[in-house]
């Protein structure tokens, strides 16, 4: 069998061709665990699947150095930078978006288990049907006109946040034949260190489109990928109102692997 | 068994906790616009400030082809090396350093921040820390942007010091001298292919 060079932009793919390199590259994380390597922690940088990335990563190693103070510490934002209510994406416009109301809420921690408080979450995410408030995003999807997309927030003494919103649809886009991404919910979020700077992706569960999308499975690990996945949690549905979702976010660092060793600590 | 043996059976001191593991990076994508970008996010200080430096650069594919969608935050020391504590970064008042700035790429790929010379901060030379999010990139790439007029200290920086020399030059800003009135600083960068610039994991 012949393997066709991916190339940028093209599009032409179909999901077979696509799925079947996302399970090549998944079977080859897994041999080198099995191998006795670690579990890949982020996403491959050249991952062809996802063929944007083949023009956007660096061919040369990064450099490992060690952090200096600028690199130790990280912005300092507060109540002063976002108004309590922008963390309510519902109450933005004159009326009431579309869609299924949701609450997104969880705590943002450090790899030790402490909080990262006072610190700035931003989100952004797509309408219910599954169009962002974009010039490029040319989905023919309708613009909801009470719905803009975009919620900020400081989190509080034990590292909490809560969003208000509605849940985004899925939506197509040009990868490859009959790409579609899976709902989700883009997070940008700060900790203690500039190296613990992140922005993500948080899903939903049970999502048929996982294994189908070059996005998400960037993350060549099952269990790291896993970590971009909210719960339904039932107790933190209001009656009558909006389905809660719980996502706890980890702030360690930018290392792209996890040592054995960083298991036994107190 | 003793008595005492048993109770120590039974309450067992709790099992260390298992590191909590990092939550995985996803691209940026193409529709932060909204979201991220903020007015007054590229100007970290006014123009009008009599020691205001302008920053900017373009930034480039492994084709040469601008990217036109990316995303980029500086983080920095103020002009005696010290990082502010203060909060203001997304609602300026035009006076307090913060220290932060953030900038989406134009059509043609370049980006322009105002901001003051970093001092420097520890050991290291001077740098401005600037890490880029653009749609394909999967995981942030973070660089630093040192000044050519500091290369005494280059030699002593630990960044630096441990590159060849001309994948150094992808770290130090080409120096424009005094534009529109005030001091210019071009720091392009290359995610890929020729002159690609350096691009830092740290070790933490």
């Amino acid at each position: 069998m012949t393997q066709k060079t991916p190339r940028p932009g093209t599009g032409s793919a179909s999901q077979n061709e696509i799925t079947t390199e996302i399970e090549t590259i998944e079977a080859d994380a897994a041999a080198r665990v099995v191998a006795g390597g670690s579990p890949e922690l982020q996403p491959r940088r050249d991952y062809a699947p996802y063929r944007s990335s083949l023009l956007r990563h660096p061919t040369h190693e990064l450099v490992r150095v060690d952090p200096e103070e600028v690199e130790r510490v990280s912005p300092a934002f507060g109540h002063t930078d976002v108004n309590v209510l922008e963390s309510d994406l519902t109450i933005q416009h004159a009326g009431e978006p579309i869609g299924e109301r949701m609450t997104v809420s969880g705590r943002v921690l450090d790899g030790e288990g402490r909080p990262v408080r006072r610190q700035l979450i931003e989100l952004w995410q797509a309408n219910a049907g599954g169009r962002y408030v974009h010039k490029r995003d040319q989905h023919p999807a309708p613009l909801d006109p009470n719905f803009t997309g975009v919620g900020r927030a400081i989190t509080g003494e034990n590292g909490e946040y809560s969003f208000t919103t509605i849940k985004p649809g899925p939506y197509p886009w040009k990868n490859h034949m009959n790409a579609w991404r899976p709902a989700h919910i883009h997070f940008s979020l700060f900790g203690t260190a500039f190296t613990q700077r992140l922005i993500t992706q948080m899903y939903f569960p049970g999502d048929p489109l996982f294994a189908l999308d070059p996005i998400y499975q960037s993350i060549a690990d099952a269990d790291a990928r896993a970590r971009l996945v909210g719960t339904y949690d039932h107790s933190l549905s209001v009656p009558e109102f909006s389905l809660g979702y719980n996502w706890d976010i980890v702030l360690t660092g930018p290392k792209s692997t996890w040592m054995e060793s960083e298991e036994a600590h107190d | 068994m003793t008595d005492l043996a048993e109770v120590a059976a039974v309450v067992q001191p709790p099992a260390p906790q298992k590191r909590a593991l990092q939550t995985p990076s996803q691209t940026v994508g193409p529709f932060y616009g909204y979201a991220l970008p903020y007015a007054g996010g590229p100007e970290l200080v006014p123009g009008y400030h009599p020691r205001a430096i302008r920053f900017h650069g373009t930034v480039t594919d492994g084709a040469g082809e601008p990217i036109l969608d990316a995303l980029l935050e500086i983080w920095q020391a103020d002009e005696s090396g010290a990082l502010s504590r203060s909060r203001g970064s997304l609602d300026r008042d035009g006076f307090t350093f913060t220290g932060f700035g953030r900038c989406a790429t134009t059509i043609a790929g370049h980006y322009t921040f105002t901001t003051l010379k970093p001092g420097a901060a520890g050991a290291a030379a001077p740098y401005i820390l600037v890490t880029v999010f653009a749609r394909g990139v999967t995981h942030h790439l973070f660089t630093r942007a040192y000044f050519a007029e500091d290369s005494v200290l280059h030699q002593s920086d630990a960044v630096l010091s441990s590159l060849p020399a001309d994948r150094r030059d992808t770290l130090i800003c080409v120096s424009e001298g005094i534009v529109g009135g005030a001091e210019s600083y071009r720091f392009d960068i290359r995610v890929q292919g020729e002159n690609e610039t350096v691009f830092l994991d740290f070790d933490v």
